[in-house]
């Protein structure tokens, strides 16, 4: 029976023992997680739904996020008769290995010092973010996921889900991602980590003590990553070229236009929220993402055999992880023979698209989750 | 369970139990479902219109939204029992290409098509002087997606030029079978099974 609030286990959390073996040959013990999970795990645990948030995403999946205030990032796929339905599902969302919202990351405190990892914190990838995930699953008694499911830096999770436990993973349903970072994506984020590290308060990440964080740097991290979630036509159409409350230019660096008060303000609200060293461990985590790398350099070789169910999601109009990386891990899923369904949706967004009402996009996701449900 | 179009049916009817199949230019999946529920087919498709795709994904079936004069290539050798391409031959940019192709990525192919030879067709050439426009190819020139029309003989042939071994043929005047006799003047549509 659903109580009236779908939702239990606000703020979950728990302390692994590990230690959680690391790509880079380093390992982590314990591990932390905070998350979040909605609805019920049913008898027979067959109906467990993993959502993997993005670089900035949080385990607010779907409630209320305790340092904005603001409704849950996906509360637009996720609730009551929604197609990621708590009535019907076991969701769990956790923050992912490397983030400051409780679970393990550089402002986490390092056993070994009693003091926060910061930059000793080791280098992790985005495997390493599922193995972490892997482990939790298995703390929560769930053997097999119904399905594993992100947008960008999550489709990478879910992709790579699909990989490391394609025995583990009935359906993966992969929105506005791709295969690996190109070098376009990497040379933004290092844009990002640049303006972090240039900021005299980052002072080698160990700012934790006197609470006096490189928000200055972070705010332009996130002004300079935000321009690569927005389309052209996008920020035209919301911006053009109008000023900011004011009838003529200054003749001054205030923000005159619109466009840069828009940036100016998720600059600074961002930091309100994220914490600059999981910026940098995050943003580097997806430089290195290469699924292929790992199977010699033959995207089809990780999904040998795939029992999985995928479902790829791309927008038009992302310029960030444009339609080719979605129809590259398409095509290495054709070439391995496993169950795909593509679809490149229409959207003036960008990137950000997949966060946005789309009602085709919610029409997709729920007639894929339901059909596998019929097996 | 939706009655199949008549050149689908006789694709479903004459596709063995459990074969794996891809179908090219899938529309919303009904071929794909008919084989899926009846003869516990692995079915994949390919289908260029989104709404198409968002239809047939919601009906649980594995469908890539794509083009097949480009994406086919993405598909390994041999990796499907049949290859299907029901009325999309004629849309294709080359139409000897898209053959191959299938006879690539299938064992065996169906193909089926409006046959530009019927005599209504003719008979409208003839004596209206204008391009056709029939219940099968219902566009007028200028906006039809038909780009190569095709008649029956034409088809033959391509499947000789081809060395393409043709295993069964099968042709439709309304939704009925008709016999083989003057098929390229008789028959609305046809279908054609062939081998690599």
């Amino acid at each position: 029976m659903m109580s009236e609030d779908a939702r239990f286990g606000l703020d979950r959390s728990v302390r692994l023992l590990g230690p959680l073996p690391l790509d880079s040959g380093a390992s982590l013990a314990p591990v932390e997680f905070a998350y979040e999970t909605y609805g019920e795990l049913n008898a027979d645990r067959s109906n467990a739904v993993l959502v993997c948030h993005a670089l900035t995403g949080d385990q607010y999946l779907a409630s209320t996020h305790p340092l904005t205030g603001k409704p849950g990032w996906w509360e637009r796929m996720v609730g009551p008769g929604k197609p990621i339905d708590t009535d019907r599902h076991f969701i769990i969302c956790a923050n992912v290995l490397g983030s400051c919202l409780g679970s393990s990351g550089p402002a986490t405190v390092n056993p070994a010092t009693e003091k926060p990892w910061a930059m000793d914190f080791p280098v992790i990838t985005i495997a390493d973010m599922v193995r972490a995930q892997a482990m939790l699953l298995d703390h929560l008694g769930i053997e097999r996921l119904h399905a594993v499911i992100g947008g960008s830096m999550g489709g990478m999770q879910a992709v790579s889900w699909a990989a490391l436990y394609p025995e583990r993973v009935a359906s993966a349903v992969i929105i506005a991602s791709a295969a690996r970072h190109s070098a376009q994506n990497i040379a933004f984020h290092e844009v990002g980590r640049q303006a972090i590290m240039a900021d005299p308060r980052w002072r080698g990440g160990a700012y934790y003590a006197d609470d006096d964080p490189p928000s200055s740097g972070l705010a332009v991290a996130r002004m300079a990553a935000h321009i690569t979630y927005l389309s052209e036509a996008g920020l035209t159409e919301k911006f053009g070229r109008r000023l900011q409350d004011r009838d003529a230019k200054t003749f001054g660096f205030d923000a005159d236009f619109q466009v840069e008060s828009y940036l100016r303000h998720q600059g600074i609200s961002f930091v309100d929220r994220f914490d600059a060293n999981s910026y940098l461990y995050i943003t580097r985590a997806m430089d290195y993402f290469d699924l292929a790398e790992a199977h010699g350099g033959v995207l089809a070789n990780a999904f040998r055999g795939s029992k999985t169910r995928f479902c790829l999601i791309s927008f038009d109009t992302d310029w960030l992880y444009p339609t080719s990386e979605s129809r590259a891990i398409v095509h290495a899923l054709n070439a391995a023979g496993a169950e795909v369904s593509f679809m490149e949706l229409s959207s003036p967004f960008g990137h950000d698209s997949f966060l946005l009402e789309n009602p085709e996009m919610n029409r997709i996701v729920d007639g894929f989750l339901k059909a596998g449900e019929g097996r | 369970m939706t009655k199949l179009r008549p050149d689908l049916q006789i694709i479903a009817d004459n596709i063995a139990p459990g074969s794996r199949v891809l179908d090219i230019g899938c529309g919303d999946g009904a071929l794909m479902a008919a084989l899926r529920d009846e003869k516990q087919c692995d079915a994949r498709g390919l289908e260029i219109d989104p709404a198409n795709v968002a239809s047939a994904v919601a009906k649980g079936l594995s469908v890539v939204q794509g083009d097949a004069d480009t994406d086919l290539a993405a598909y390994p050798d041999g990796s499907f029992d049949y290859a299907v391409l029901s009325q999309t031959l004629q849309t294709t940019r080359r139409p000897d290409v898209m053959l191959e192709q299938l006879l690539r990525v299938g064992k065996q192919a169906f193909v089926s098509f409006p046959n530009f030879a019927h005599w209504r067709i003719r008979t409208s050439l003839l004596f209206g002087g204008r391009m056709p426009v029939t219940r099968l190819i219902p566009q007028t020139w200028y906006n039809t997606p038909n780009i190569h029309h095709v008649t029956i003989e034409d088809f033959r042939a391509l499947v000789r030029d081809g060395k393409f071994a043709q295993e069964n043929q099968w042709f439709l005047s309304g939704d009925k079978l008709t016999g083989q006799g003057m098929a390229n003047l008789l028959a609305e549509h046809a279908v054609f099974l062939l081998r690599g």
